[in-house]
């Protein structure tokens, strides 16, 4: 009746994951009692969980990210903490199968559940404001991908409590992740929830580039579109080209596991070998995913932060495109040392090279922006020259794994590990914290706290460095990755330093916590009156902050390159606002409870394929088409902002302006 | 593109100076729709082309079991992709007639293309049974494996589309020919010829190529 | 104020405590000391790149700072160029650097890959040892079919000998790395990966596994030693004494999942065995010890290049 699922399933005999999940089970009945008590469910159902404005989606996966960032990081800590304590004769306080699971949830995670839904997040709420337009193509199945994916988070927290999560790392390689080697439910939680997940993000692609391509502002062209929105479009593109072939890849896996198919298997004729293929073709333009529209935040900052249009926009774009195109050549060299011979692993060494040469372009044309600007130092800023000087150095590690005979003697290892810890948190973690406090006021109506914000920087900063560069010096001594026990005792320094810049970096997210509170708290301090508290160039920030809910009274004409700061500049030349438009109903799309029913069924669903509780999961398709169907059949779509609102709220806006538009031209 | 369209989508004002692509202002609802659609069946082409590529990798391991030459049967193939490529003519037929408005015409074409597509399945099922019944299922080889999940996958959509077009004709029955219901016939029959030029290449590269002597 | 000053000082702060955790990361034991050919040129390269990119990303980072610095919003003296954006110089400039580079490092990467393919022979006045090497879970089997003989978690070479390397899995992925010695490759089931290396110095060496490959990973250390070519000889002919035969019984029993296994010796080993593993087939039944196997230990001419795949 319950197919595998039995008593056992919980950990009754393991006391750390049994105590973890007891406190988390308390922690989020608390909250939820707490949010019932003070009123906000009803709020909370019609202004988030059913919205399908952009905005508030992007809000919800951020939110998403953060929560993840810390399930992620606790993972990250008992690893330091282990690998500290596991040398020589002492095994440490995790035996292997705790071990394995843990670094197997941790990068799972930190990619899949918390870099993903920031980036997407970010791009959910800055690229229609951007593309100065109301909302994205397709605002329902905005609502559904958040769903989905917070369906694959779900199940993959769920495996802490309920039976195990995959042993065989984040990307499960076979014929360790087959059946006969990992028999148990754990690879199942994973290739089931990322199998969810794959499909709101899919449905997030085909939104976002539909968006991009087919609803702009009038007169803004390719080449008027802001840095961050070129990224994310290259982004989105990737997703979309390559995310199939990973839901192809753990289908057929799932295949071998559930039904006794022989893709990856030991015997009949499976190739293991392909699986490495298939997963590394999805895997790399995957980094891209995330770097991309990390470079996308680091144009829009840098440029607004030096007082200067960014320099070179063409070159950028044009960077931008070819590595989106090149991210899909390369991917043979995640394993040049399963002996492809000679002019195979030359030739995709080649290719990885030169993807370093767009990157390396980027900097450059960062750095010209900031010559001849005027450069303020806020958190943001910090962030982008923070990234600017860690970036290059993963970027040149990345260079000496792109050569073989370099790879040869230090694949998998620490210095594999450090390398790409470095790119992703120069470039994508730098990134979405600098794009977090960049677009906090204009999502939330006042400014993060400065202070704060700078010492949660340096906490990364300093904490990357330490955590990091003594696992650059292992990978040189022979230490490879994934050890649950340090045979060598000299090792032991290094891990010590590489676990003090993990607690520094804890501290960083400890005070990213304490920011967000503390800000919440005393916003009336920081507020952003105007709607440009960082004068600058994009139309985002045209809007007040937060922006009524349509963005846009009427669509801004665009008329130039960076469009918002054309429109300031003739604003203050002329000392006027532009003439006030005449106001019309605005349509806009209503909210509904598609997403995150649809996504309790396919939650249960999950549940259900993973426990081998067939009746369960047909019933969970049979519920998730229904709610599809039931979407489907409804007569309102839109309702309607009568003019005379969205009057009243522009002419709010327009009085603001006009307020700052004296302060900017009032004589110095 | 009518002006509650228009106004859904946020174009409330004219066109501003030309600049090249992209410069009128967000497209409308019955572009952007099946530009989408389009996407993601660009997407779903990539999956198939990931179980192209694994069937192409795969082919020749049979582990000592049945081969491609001995399993397939040429007649029956060239009757489910007789049945498949008419429906989808048939749905051609559909959709002219929902531009027409013609509801009698749009019911029956919509059904016709189901039945030929039943067709199609019943023919695909009874070839996939045949092969498990004689030892040639998908556990046998990486080979069998591979062949029973890319030709599987197609089923599978079919079965999905199949799916669609009762939902459909429903939709068409209670509401009539709408704008959003008519987008959605639109998008139905993209999906439909696309599964036709999925099965093309199935065709050639799974039944002609293996069954060349 | 003190807050934008402090921040090149943090940065050198940060520089050196970084400097120092890589100087005093050369532990004698690495792959920065190697012990032969294959690793001495892997290190060459290694230290060559990485000198070519300081070159440009150092001069990158300080030009960052100074940048950012010399036109911070305060600074007075710097000339402010708001619609300076672009130059066909720069671009020029911006774009040829990592393309230069890129085609000296994609220069030395095409050469160097096809120098170090691990599976071609090294070129040696000396004829090579095959070793066949099987990942067992958790530990390494080696199999000497020249000598008659198998080791478990313990490889012994003769210095100065090219080692030819042929590598398999008897069960999951791992990856046979000696880090002292040079290339590392991925053992697979079901399918033969082939490698070169040489210890010119005598020593004893760490050997690990390089890909995770379940509960035991961290126990399938095992050591290498390289000693004297007459040593090896008297070694492998001691070893043939030794009672321990790898039939298929006693690799049945191997087979069994066990970590941190202590180094043994077999002193027989079953007729054509690795492939028979590598066939994912049941290991050959032993013949009576009064027809021993052949006992090629004392040094083979030279071989052919085709012989030696």
């Amino acid at each position: 009746m319950l197919g595998k699922l039995t008593w056992h399933a919980i950990p009754f005999d393991q006391p750390i994951p049994l105590i973890t999940s007891l406190i988390v089970i308390l922690i989020i009945g608390a909250i939820g009692i707490w949010v019932w008590r003070k009123g906000w469910w009803p709020y909370l159902w019609n202004e988030y969980i059913t919205s399908t404005d952009h905005k508030r989606i992007g809000i919800m996966y951020i939110v998403l990210a953060l929560v993840m960032l810390v399930r992620g990081f606790a993972d990250a800590l008992m690893m330091r903490a282990q690998q500290s304590l596991a040398i020589g004769a002492s095994q440490g306080y995790l035996p292997p199968e705790h071990y394995d699971q843990i670094f197997s949830a941790h990068g799972t995670i930190m990619i899949f559940f918390m870099a993903m839904p920031f980036i997407i997040g970010l791009m959910n709420f800055v690229v229609p404001l951007q593309l100065g337009v109301r909302d994205v193509a397709f605002p329902t199945m905005n609502n559904v991908s958040f769903w989905l994916t917070a369906s694959g988070a779900l199940l993959v927290n769920l495996s802490l409590f309920i039976g195990e999560f995959s042993r065989t790392g984040w990307l499960a390689f076979p014929p360790l992740s087959e059946k006969a080697f990992s028999p148990g439910v754990g690879v199942d939680y994973y290739l089931v929830a990322l199998q969810i997940s794959g499909v709101g993000t899919v449905l997030t692609a085909v939104n976002f580039v539909t968006t991009i391509l087919k609803v702009r502002a009038p007169g803004m062209s390719y080449m008027r579109m802001p840095v961050f929105t070129w990224t994310s479009l290259a982004a989105n593109l990737l997703i979309l080209a390559a995310f199939p072939v990973l839901t192809a890849t753990y289908a057929m896996l799932m295949l071998d596991r559930y039904l006794g198919f022989h893709f990856f298997t030991n015997n009949g004729g499976g190739n293991s070998m392909l699986y490495m293929n298939l997963i590394w073709v999805w895997g790399h333009p995957e980094v891209y995913i995330l770097a991309l529209p990390s470079f996308g935040i680091f144009s829009e900052v840098v440029s607004t932060f030096s007082g200067k249009p960014l320099f070179g926009y063409r070159s950028m774009v044009y960077a931008t495109l070819a590595i989106c195109i090149i991210s899909f050549m390369v991917w043979l060299h995640h394993f040049f040392t399963m002996g492809a011979g000679a002019d195979v692993n030359a030739l995709f060494g080649i290719a990885s090279m030169i993807i370093a040469v767009p990157t390396g372009v980027k900097i450059f044309n960062w750095l010209f922006t900031m010559y001849g600007g005027r450069v303020r130092f806020t958190v943001p800023m910090y962030y982008a020259i923070g990234f600017m000087l860690t970036f290059v150095i993963g970027g040149l590690t990345g260079v000496l794994l792109a050569m073989p005979p370099v790879d040869f003697i230090v694949h998998n290892s620490l210095f594999l590990v450090a390398h790409f810890h470095n790119v992703i948190i120069g470039a994508v973690v730098f990134g979405v914290m600098a794009g977090y406090t960049y677009w906090f006021p204009k999502a939330l109506g006042f400014t993060l706290d400065e202070r704060l914000g700078k010492m949660i920087f340096w906490c990364w900063f300093i904490g990357f460095y330490l955590a990091w560069f003594p696992e650059y010096a292992l990978g040189f001594m022979g230490a490879t990755r994934r050890l649950q026990h340090i045979a060598d005792p000299s090792w032991k320094p290094y891990l010590d330093v590489a676990m003090i810049g993990a607690l520094v970096i804890l501290a960083g997210i400890v005070l990213t916590v304490v920011q967000l509170l503390y800000s919440i708290k005393t916003r009336d301090r920081r507020l952003d009156l105007t709607g440009d508290p960082w004068d600058g160039r994009t139309l985002e920030w045209l809007t007040l902050s937060p922006p009524p809910h349509f963005n846009f009274a009427v669509l801004p004409d665009v008329h130039g390159e960076e469009a918002y700061w054309t429109r300031k500049l003739t604003a203050i030349r002329e000392e006027k606002l532009i003439e006030e438009p005449k106001y019309e109903d605005i349509e806009m799309p209503v909210n509904t409870p598609t997403g995150v029913i649809c996504a309790f069924f396919a939650s249960l669903t999950g549940f259900a394929v993973i426990w081998y509780i067939w009746w369960l999961a047909i019933l969970g398709l049979i519920g998730a088409f229904a709610v599809l169907v039931w979407y489907a059949w409804r007569d309102e779509h839109e309702h309607i902002i009568p003019a005379a609102e969205v009057a009243e709220l522009e002419r709010e806006r327009r009085r603001v302006r006009a307020e700052l538009l004296k302060t900017l031209t009032a004589p110095a | 593109m009518s002006a509650t369209e228009a106004a859904a989508i946020g174009l409330t004002h004219g066109s501003s100076e030309d600049t090249g692509l992209g410069h009128r202002g967000p497209e409308s609802k019955s572009i952007v729709v099946p530009y989408g659609f389009w996407l993601f069946v660009l997407s779903d082409i990539v999956l198939f082309s990931a179980l192209f590529a694994t069937y192409a990798a795969l082919s020749h391991a049979t582990d000592g079991g049945p081969t491609s030459n001995e399993l397939f049967d040429r007649t029956l193939v060239a009757v489910e992709t007789l049945a498949l490529l008419v429906s989808s003519f048939i749905c051609g037929l559909a959709m002219i007639a929902a531009k027409r408005r013609n509801m009698a015409w749009t019911q029956i074409w919509l059904l016709v293309t189901g039945l030929l597509g039943a067709v199609f399945l019943a023919i695909e099922l009874y070839e996939f049974g045949h092969m498990i019944h004689i030892g040639a299922g998908p556990q046998r080889s990486a080979f069998l494996s591979s062949f029973f999940t890319l030709v599987g996958c197609h089923g599978a959509h079919v079965t999905a589309g199949l799916l669609w077009i009762g939902t459909m004709m429903a939709q068409v029955w209670a509401k009539g020919f709408r704008p959003e219901i008519v987008r959605r016939l639109l998008c139905l029959s993209i999906f439909w010829h696309a599964l036709d030029i999925i099965w093309v290449a199935i065709f050639t590269i799974v039944y002609l190529i293996g069954t060349l002597p | 104020m003190a807050r934008v000053r402090s921040f090149p000082a943090a940065l050198r702060r940060a520089a050196l405590a970084a400097a120092a955790a890589l100087l005093t990361g050369s532990c004698d034991r690495g792959i920065l000391n190697p012990v032969g050919p294959v690793g001495s040129a892997e290190k060459t390269i290694l230290i060559n790149s990485t000198a070519i990119m300081l070159a440009i990303i150092i001069p990158t980072m300080i030009a960052t700072v100074a940048v950012a610095w010399w036109f911070r919003a305060g600074n007075r003296k710097a000339v402010y160029r708001p619609d300076w954006e672009y130059s066909g110089a720069v671009e020029l400039v911006v774009w040829s650097i990592p393309a230069l580079t890129v085609l000296l490092l994609g220069g030395i990467a095409w050469i160097g890959s096809h120098d170090l393919d691990p599976a071609k022979p090294l070129k040696s006045p000396n004829a090579p040892v095959t070793v066949q090497v099987v990942s067992l879970d958790w530990k390494w089997l080696f199999i000497y079919p020249d000598q008659g003989i198998a080791t478990v978690n313990q490889l012994v070479i003769p210095a100065g000998t090219p080692v030819n390397f042929q590598l398999t899995s008897a069960t999951v992925w791992n990856v046979f790395f000696v880090p002292q010695m040079g290339t590392m490759i991925y053992t697979m089931p079901r399918m033969t990966t082939r490698l070169n290396l040489q210890a010119d110095k005598q020593g004893i060496y760490d050997g690990l596994s390089a890909h995770y490959s379940g509960d035991g990973f961290s126990g399938m250390q095992f050591k290498v030693h390289a000693v004297p070519p007459q040593q090896f000889a008297a070694w492998a002919q001691n070893a043939r004494g030794t009672p321990k035969a790898l039939d298929g019984a006693a690799y049945a029993e191997l087979v069994k999942p066990s970590s941190y296994v202590k180094p043994m010796t077999y002193g027989a080993v079953a007729p054509r065995l690795f492939e028979s593993i590598v066939a994912n087939q049941a290991p050959p039944p032993m013949l009576p010890k009064t027809t021993p196997p052949s006992m090629r230990v004392s040094p083979k001419p030279p071989l052919e290049p085709a012989n030696a795949r």
